[in-house]
């Protein structure tokens, strides 16, 4: 790792200012993504502000069905929540399958939006969710947040403080899990809200990252159950090819990873 | 170069390093307890899991400077009194080990499940659990019967003692 100058912040405010101060700084939440990019010097930050103990950047709290976690809240904590469990055990869900127990214990949620890994589970959480991303400066749209392969919508400086969304009906997430390394080959997040509108997000197979599937969201808004994704094709052209699995099977698990979803969705 | 301050099991300890030093490095070479382990450079292997305020942490991905302040637990911290604490005591009486060198790791990680689930684990749980630790040598039958057993152990003893 090269050298580096170590901060912690106390408040948002606090974190802001001292990466502004910092030449070529980064924030530091979780760092399980930012510290193994460092160790192998992919990553060479002057300066982390270490964003981790901000308390108003912390923890889960709920308000009728107005949800929002801070962004320096761990997948732990996402994941053992009773009050979110409740509310969207979808979500729950798949914070406990994130990585391992360790990973889980440091990881954040803010981080993991921030850094838009295209086979990170929770960009398609956010994005079926419709969630509103909240910085230092903003409120953005998750659909405008993700742009694009490790990419988002987060200016240089920019600090998610927490994420909102409203409860849905329904909600349900599947990933097939790279066999080594736990991060979705594909994964797909569901959700049906009482007025019926229906919004599909696929992780871990887009060439560009998260993405919606219409033709998805279509099918499941006349009929909402697995059986009606029979005749709904998925498009191999914009989808990743690599040594795990080529575009055409990743098109497949598309299809099979949002059946599951909804089945998993409706039994919940 | 800063000075760095944290409790270290059970004992407040403190050190010059870099900022970019990671907590596995100061935990061996600040502090000579060289109980846990560096099996990777990929954050994938746990052989350097540590508790960092009760929860389990791998200690190479973590950078001392981020622990300051913080209650270490690491290997060495478990036995009390000379006497094994039970999962170490458990890995043993089911040859819960070849080389050893995931070991420290997978009783660490161990400590922290049972924590977690008390008496409730079963096989496939433990399994799951095992998910950020790798083992080269046991096939990870005898780890995962040292984990039940342990948790038996202590699951019975909690309850014995509430
Ligand atoms: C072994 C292993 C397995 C994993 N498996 C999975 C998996 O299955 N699924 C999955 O989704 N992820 C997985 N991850 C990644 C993990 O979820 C990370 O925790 C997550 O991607 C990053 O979160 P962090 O809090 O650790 O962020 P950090 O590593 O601290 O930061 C990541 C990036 O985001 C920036 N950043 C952090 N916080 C903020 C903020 N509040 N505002 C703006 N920018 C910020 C940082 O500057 C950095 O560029 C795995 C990681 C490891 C090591
Ligand atoms: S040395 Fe920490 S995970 Fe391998
Ligand atoms: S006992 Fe040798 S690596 Fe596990």
């Amino acid at each position: 790792m090269y050298e580096t100058h170590y901060h912690r912040a106390s408040s948002i405010q606090d974190a802001v200012k001292l990466r502004q101060a910092a030449g070529e700084g980064k924030y530091l939440s979780g760092g399980m993504t930012l510290i193994p990019t460092m160790k192998q010097r992919l990553a060479a930050p002057s300066d982390l502000v270490d964003v981790r103990q901000v308390p108003e950047m912390k923890g889960i709290s709920v308000s009728g069905r107005t949800v929002r976690i801070g962004a320096a809240t761990t997948h732990f904590d996402v994941a053992s929540s009773s009050e979110l469990a409740a509310l969207c055990p979808a979500i729950s869900g798949l914070a406990s399958h994130i990585g391992d127990p360790h990973v889980r214990h440091m990881g954040t949620i803010g981080g993991s939006i921030a850094n838009n890994d295209p086979a990170a589970d929770y960009p398609s959480a956010m994005l079926a969710l419709d969630a509103t991303i909240i910085t230092d400066r903003r409120e953005i749209a998750a659909g405008d947040f993700f742009t694009g392969l490790f990419e988002t919508a987060l200016e240089d400086g920019e600090l998610v403080t927490a994420v909102t969304f409203e409860a849905p009906a329904k909600a349900g997430y599947q990933k097939f899990a790279n066999p080594a390394s736990r991060y979705a080959m594909t994964g797909v997040f569901v959700v049906r809200r009482d007025n019926g509108d229906v919004r599909v997000a696929v992780t871990g197979a887009g060439s560009n990252g998260v993405f919606r599937h219409e033709g998805i969201e279509a099918a499941l808004s006349a009929q909402w159950s697995p059986d009606a994704l029979a005749n709904v094709t998925v498009d191999p052209s914009d989808l990743l090819s690599d040594i795990h699995a080529d575009a055409t099977y990743r098109a497949n698990l598309v299809k099979v990873m949002a059946k599951r979803a909804v089945a998993a969705a409706r039994a919940d | 170069m800063a000075k760095i301050t944290m409790t270290v099991n059970g004992r407040q300890v403190s050190g010059q390093c870099d900022d970019r030093t990671l907590l596995v490095h100061f935990i061996r070479e600040n502090l000579g307890l060289t109980g846990t382990h560096v099996g990777c450079d990929t954050s994938q292997c746990g052989t350097c899991v540590v508790h960092m305020d009760g929860k389990s942490v791998k200690s190479c991905s973590t950078l001392a400077a981020q622990a300051a302040g913080s209650d270490i637990t690491t290997i060495e911290g478990l036995a009390a009194n000379g006497e094994l604490h039970p999962v170490q005591a458990a890995f043993k009486a089911n040859h819960g080990l070849q080389c050893g060198f995931c070991t420290p790791g997978m009783v660490m990680t161990a400590v922290d499940m049972i924590r977690r689930h008390g008496g409730q684990l079963d096989e496939a749980t433990v399994r799951a659990e095992l998910e950020g630790n790798i083992c080269r040598c046991t096939g990870y039958h005898n780890i995962v019967k040292s984990i039940l057993a342990a948790a038996a152990e202590m699951g019975g003893a909690r309850v014995a003692a509430e």
